[in-house]
């Protein structure tokens, strides 16, 4: 059955069912199945628009298989210094937060590795002697799945600096489709970077004590962010009840728990999408975007009260 | 002093569970944990914290109202869009002073943002050198290298012979700050296309920084065929598969009972990572 076509799609009351939203798949801790929730949800609405932010690890594409149409490389703006004007006069190096720029014996010496490309160098230059260029940090990738369209941002080899390029992949954001965002694992700038600005949250998590460590972490930066968020239990027949117990605790609504299936860590493993093979999940996460949507009506309810 | 590095690219492949039970059966080791914004070996090491303070990563710019005449050049010239009616948005600055200098009215002021908590502490496989990362902050390469740094020093102080450094996830800032100037790293992967897919990324950063690589498949139960892709892959490129785990739901129960797998009997699991430790052992010492 296409997912047009499932039942709970079709509530007529519910405006907010087509209304766009963007939805971010996050977790903490590594490993515990924010791409294949994500890939799934992408398969179920079909016609969403999936981002894959984790520009470190990208693994969406392997689930996805989308066709690639477009390709396009994404650069930071870099000093670059025109020796006939410059006179060594150390203003620049002063400048640089980041000592991305060393005067050494009235010459200049750059590391592109730990620019930042704010400008200020540029700016400052008493000669006019510094201009800007660009270095190239990552590519990103667009395609279509079905009716999904598909980007993905790809960070170069030995490139340390992954917010810019998230925020490139970012501005692809088609405000009129429901957006669904695969983010990097960890709580730190680049998951900040992905998570900011998001209609929701989802935080997929597992009930262990690394899990429920991380998930802790991961619920304050989202707070911090001030993003409505749920959580995700995967692997619920493992581990102990202490995940459960926190969420209720800290009144985080549990949207969804799937069970330890090794038929599920099969498919993956092999690369293939659950919902393609193992069809009796596919009620799970038409409830978990039924879920999603209440959560989302409640937070918009509250704003205007 | 050896210093041994566990990385993964793919997340939750089993890093810090391998990198907790080494740490373990070296018991001569210093330990540093710099997944420093999702910690958990302290977790399973149970720290007694003897040494600790504050992290400042950077600055951040705050601009004072009663000066600032909002001519609005600190917004034109802020490349992180961190500036939005007269306040800067402390997530999106990244405290490059730009801003603060360029104002004509002196109304911007940058101030030192604590990022973080480092701490020293005991634990029965050696001393750990771990730390927190504050709520959505940055710079977690920098705090990586003072973790890695105090964990180098009590190997010193205590004339210890390794430091085993639990890495972060990706192949990004945090990364390249836990792998430069190691010995070795130990890849931990699994067999799906996405831990083949990140193990290839991970051995191309760690052969853009010149530092070897050992691999270890972790639950290679989970597909037979992907793992022996691993091997080939491996064999070709001079890696060594230094060990092999199957999937065992007993290495959850022993992180639940706060145990690491070399503590608690998960059977073949356990049998596997003392021989990997021997073969690893014999890779520092050559």
């Amino acid at each position: 059955m296409h997912a047009k076509d499932m039942p709970a799609m079709r509530q007529p009351d519910d405006k907010e069912v087509t209304a766009p939203m963007i939805l971010v798949i996050a977790s903490g801790k590594g490993g515990t199945g924010k791409t294949t929730i994500s890939t799934n949800l992408a398969f179920v609405l079909d016609d969403a628009q999936f981002i894959d932010c984790d520009v470190e690890e990208p693994n969406a594409h392997l689930f996805l298989k989308p066709e690639i149409h477009a390709k396009k490389t994404v650069g930071l703006p870099v000093p670059m210094v025109d020796e006939s004007r410059c006179t060594g006069c150390g203003e620049c190096e002063k400048v640089c937060e980041f000592n991305a720029i060393i005067v050494i014996q009235k010459k200049v010496m750059i590391f592109p590795e730990l620019c930042h490309g704010c400008g200020a160098c540029e700016y400052f230059c008493p000669e006019k002697a510094i201009s800007e260029k660009m270095r190239d940090i990552g590519i990103i990738e667009k395609g279509t799945s079905g009716g999904i369209d598909f980007i993905h941002g790809i960070l170069n080899v030995g490139e340390p600096m992954a917010p810019p390029l998230i925020r490139a992949v970012k501005a692809c954001i088609d405000p009129k489709r429901t957006v669904i965002i695969d983010a990097p694992p960890g709580t730190s700038c680049p998951v900040v970077e992905t998570v900011k600005n998001a209609d929701f949250c989802i935080l997929v998590t597992e009930p262990t004590p690394f899990g429920l460590n991380d998930l802790k972490l991961a619920v304050e930066m989202v707070r911090k962010l001030a993003v409505p968020m749920g959580v995700v239990i995967n692997s619920c027949t493992i581990g102990d009840n202490e995940v459960s117990k926190y969420c209720k605790e800290e009144g985080i609504p549990i949207l969804m728990t799937f069970p330890w299936d090794r038929r599920i860590a099969e498919q993956y493993s092999a690369g293939r999408l659950v919902l393609q093979n193992l069809r009796e999940y596919r009620e799970n996460y038409m409830t978990l975007i039924n879920n999603i949507k209440l959560e989302i009506s409640r937070h918009e309810t509250a704003d205007c009260n | 002093m050896k210093q041994l590095t566990v990385i993964s690219g793919k997340g939750g492949t089993g890093k810090t569970s391998i990198a907790a039970a080494l740490s373990v059966l070296a018991q001569s080791s210093a330990i540093a944990d710099c997944d420093v914004d999702a910690a958990d070996l302290h977790l399973l090491l149970e720290p007694d914290t003897v040494d600790s303070g504050d992290f400042s990563g950077g600055m951040f710019a705050r601009i004072d109202s009663s000066r600032c005449t909002r001519c609005g050049l600190c917004e034109r010239l802020c490349r992180f869009d961190a500036i939005h009616d007269f306040t800067v948005d402390p997530i999106s600055c990244e405290g490059c002073g730009f801003c603060a200098r360029a104002c004509p009215d002196e109304a911007i002021i940058m101030e030192p943002n604590h990022s973080g908590k480092w701490f020293i502490s005991n634990t029965r496989a050696g001393t750990m050198a771990h730390a927190r990362l504050g709520i959505a902050e940055e710079n977690s390469g920098k705090l990586v290298t003072l973790v890695r740094k105090n964990a180098q020093n009590a190997a010193e102080n205590e004339n210890r012979e390794l430091v085993i450094t639990d890495g972060p996830p990706g192949i990004g800032c945090p990364v390249i700050a836990s792998i430069t100037g190691a010995d070795f790293l130990l890849v931990v992967t699994e067999p799906t296309i996405s831990g083949i897919h990140d193990l290839r990324r991970v051995v191309e950063v760690a052969r853009h920084f010149n530092v070897p690589v050992l691999v270890c498949i972790n639950k290679c139960d989970i597909n037979p065929y992907n793992t022996s892709k691993i091997e080939e892959y491996c064999t070709e490129n001079g890696i060594e598969v230094v060990g092999k785990m199957p999937h065992d739901p007993e290495v959850t129960r022993a992180m639940i009972l706060r145990k690491t797998i070399v503590e608690h009997d998960c059977g073949h699991v356990t049998v596997e990572v003392n021989k990997m430790w021997e073969r690893i052992q014999e890779r520092l010492n050559a």
